[in-house]
């Protein structure tokens, strides 16, 4: 397998600690990232995801746990030099191409103001040349640079957000429901770009979504997540042919497929927790059903889930 | 079957500083009893302006029906009075929005609000409009209705709140109900029960529903028939079926290719449809979508192509289907999914007068 380029133990971030109207928005999840993979986290809203992802890239202090980029913990103490660092390594792009710009600056600041703080270019002429660089990667056009955000349409403004990403030259992106805004025809030129993008930089994504047909289309794993667990883990192609967890398997059935023939004859399956049925203090913990499908189980289920898979 | 609504060569036009936009531009489409027709388009191609126009819900300045009739029971829409229209609105076309955290409205208990088209269309006393909203609330499935018929929207998570706006907009039985994107905000799971709902209901009471969306996988599990819409015109319409397996229009083509299906295999690049959709200020000429298509012929940059008929039911409005035009092949995605339709005429017409 390839190296890891960052792995999360244990993470939790809870809002609100102490207080009665405490949330355990992520409750302890583990996962890992592969350099040059694409992790798809799916789930529903409110399930913690987006959390999972700005937790992961220090947006939020962790309550508890580890995120060790290259081996490196990500949050704890750090100086201003040693976070700026690491920031260069890690970007994100925002769900809202409309709200993650900032309408007074032009698309050349927006873009250029990572290489500003970063120091990575030493002229004015190189700073532009950066831009018009990054703005043809993206799709645009170098005229573009002298615009505001609100000129642009949503399909070209999160174009904007991945050239403003790109920009410090980052290993790994995170991207938190990058095209839930955008349009069906205007999301899959978005999609396109970043697998591109992806064999052009040897990039690491991790995508965040709920639409789950684009999810799997992207992702080489998948991670479902509900109630701030991680609940399942597998490659995109394992998780759909044998989804393991009840969840998964609702999540699943509940996706609409543009055919008509196979709408009519699907049977839907809701999830119900308390079927689990988890004694008080019962050990649940990620196991590992085949090589690299991890479930969300007690002993006793990984026991039938395990009868279940070798059928 | 018997029409419930007719609308006939629509045009809405906004008349802004920058210029009129035509948002709307001639679109012609009939509803049947009972059925549902979906209207899917990417934002800005005037699904949601025509269906706003049914209810007569578009401002005034500066938006306006330019032209056209919306027939409903034998009187046009276009040319009733705000106050008539009262008496229609809530009673026989009913509508739900998009987004269920904004179309309650916060200050009032979610039964008042269900009982306010009741004690206002039907005349029914206000004990009365209390028992019929809980019924409401039960057919909805919201669980309780006794204790959440005392609550504020704000105390509903996302999916029950489009449970009360489906009770709302069921309240007096509509005739029509339009719904404008209803699942779009929430979740898959949620989503998929929503439908359920709506698909139980229109079987209990026998209403046409006019569904708006951008989802295929929404359209193919809950319409009967589908108009696509692209830069204020139907550009193609028929039952779903011949729209998911036989589709004839190139932005059809272009919207099936570009969502990728559980089995897309991860090697193969998206179709994605290049370009933005035109400006409505100053629509092309000819076909509007054009400069966007691999397949667009050079006539469709001079002509606007007129509306073929490929069977009783389908429609296509592109020049490939005239007998001079080339023959070209779909992208790969379509053609995988095409079978042979046994209702297609030998050969497309033209369809003169659009009555669908």
């Amino acid at each position: 397998m390839a190296e890891k380029l960052l792995e999360i133990k244990n993470l939790k971030q809870h809002f609100n600690v102490g207080k009665p109207n405490q949330v355990k928005a992520v409750d302890g999840i583990s996962f890992d990232i592969y350099k040059g993979e694409t992790l798809g986290l799916v789930g529903e809203s409110g399930c913690g995801k987006s959390t999972t992802g700005r937790t992961i890239i220090r947006l939020y202090d962790a309550t508890d746990g580890e995120v060790l980029f290259e081996g490196e913990n990500v949050h704890g103490k750090k100086s201003r030099s040693d976070l700026k660092k690491f920031n260069r390594k890690m970007q994100m792009i925002f769900q809202d191409p409309y709200a993650s710009l900032n309408p007074r600056m032009t698309v050349g600041d927006i873009i250029a103001e990572g290489i500003d703080i970063h120091g990575l270019s030493k002229t004015r002429k190189d700073r532009m040349e950066k831009v018009h660089e990054l703005l043809k990667t993206v799709g645009l056009n170098k005229e573009h640079a002298n615009r505001y955000p609100h000129e642009f349409s949503g399909g070209q403004r999160q174009r904007i957000g991945i050239a403003r990403a790109l920009a410090v030259e980052p290993e790994f992106i995170i991207a938190d429901e990058p095209i839930s805004a955008l349009d069906v025809s205007i999301q899959a030129q978005v999609v396109n770009l970043m697998k591109k993008l992806q064999r052009d930089k040897q990039l690491t994504y991790l995508f965040i979504a709920h639409d789950l047909s684009m999810v799997k289309y992207i992702s080489d794993r998948i991670g479902v997540m509900y109630f701030g667990k991680l609940v399942e883990l597998a490659p995109s192609e394992e998780l759909y042919k044998n989804p393991i967890h009840p969840y998964t398997q609702s999540l699943l059935s509940a996706i609409p497929l543009p055919d008509p023939e196979s709408e009519r004859t699907r049977k839907r399956t809701a999830y119900n927790p308390s079927i689990h049925n988890y004694a008080e203090g019962e050990n649940l913990e990620m196991r590992e059903i085949s090589p690299g499908h991890f479930v969300y189980c007690s002993e006793k289920e990984f026991k039938q889930y395990q009868s279940i898979y070798k059928k | 079957m018997e029409k419930v609504l007719e609308v006939k060569d629509l045009h809405v036009s906004f008349d802004t500083y920058g210029g009129v936009v035509k948002a709307v531009r001639g679109v012609n489409f009939d509803l049947k009893k009972g059925e549902t027709l979906a209207i899917v388009g990417e934002s800005g191609s005037g699904k949601s302006v025509t269906s706003k126009a049914l209810m007569r819900l578009i401002p005034n300045p500066p938006g306006r029906i330019a032209k056209g009739e919306i027939l409903f029971d034998g009187r046009d829409l276009a040319k009733l009075s705000e106050k008539e229209m009262q008496k229609i609105r809530g009673k026989d076309i009913a509508m739900i929005f998009q987004d269920p955290m904004t179309s309650l409205n916060p200050t009032m208990k979610i039964g008042s609000q269900i009982m306010e088209g009741l004690i206002k269309h039907q005349n029914l006393s206000k004990s009365t409009a209390k028992e019929r909203a809980l019924e409401l609330l039960r057919l909805v499935g919201i669980p309780q209705p006794e204790v959440r018929i005392n609550q504020y929207p704000h105390q509903f998570s996302g999916g029950m709140r489009q449970r009360v706006v489906v009770a709302v907009a069921l309240s007096c039985n509509p005739k029509v109900l339009i719904a404008d994107e209803p699942t779009t905000a929430l979740d898959v799971t949620i989503q998929a029960q929503i439908l359920e709902l709506m698909k139980d209901l229109q079987n209990k009471i026998d209403t046409s529903i006019i569904f708006i969306t951008h989802d295929l996988g929404v359209v193919a599990n809950v319409a009967d028939r589908v108009a696509v819409m692209y830069g204020g015109q139907i550009v193609e319409m028929g039952t779903v079926d011949e729209i998911f397996y036989d589709p004839r229009h190139p932005y059809t083509w272009g919207l099936l290719a570009s969502m990728p299906s559980l089995d897309t295999s991860v090697q193969t690049e998206l179709a994605a449809i290049p370009g933005t959709p035109p400006d409505l200020m100053n629509p092309p000429k000819g076909d509007a979508f054009a400069p966007r298509s691999s397949y667009a012929l050079e006539i469709d940059f001079e002509h606007e192509p007129p509306m073929f008929q490929i069977s009783d039911t389908h429609f296509a409005k592109t020049w490939l289907l005239h007998e001079n035009a080339p023959a070209v092949e779909p992208p790969k995605a379509v053609v995988e999914k095409r079978r042979t339709m046994p209702s297609n005429f030998a050969k497309p017409r033209l369809a003169e007068e659009v009555v669908l």
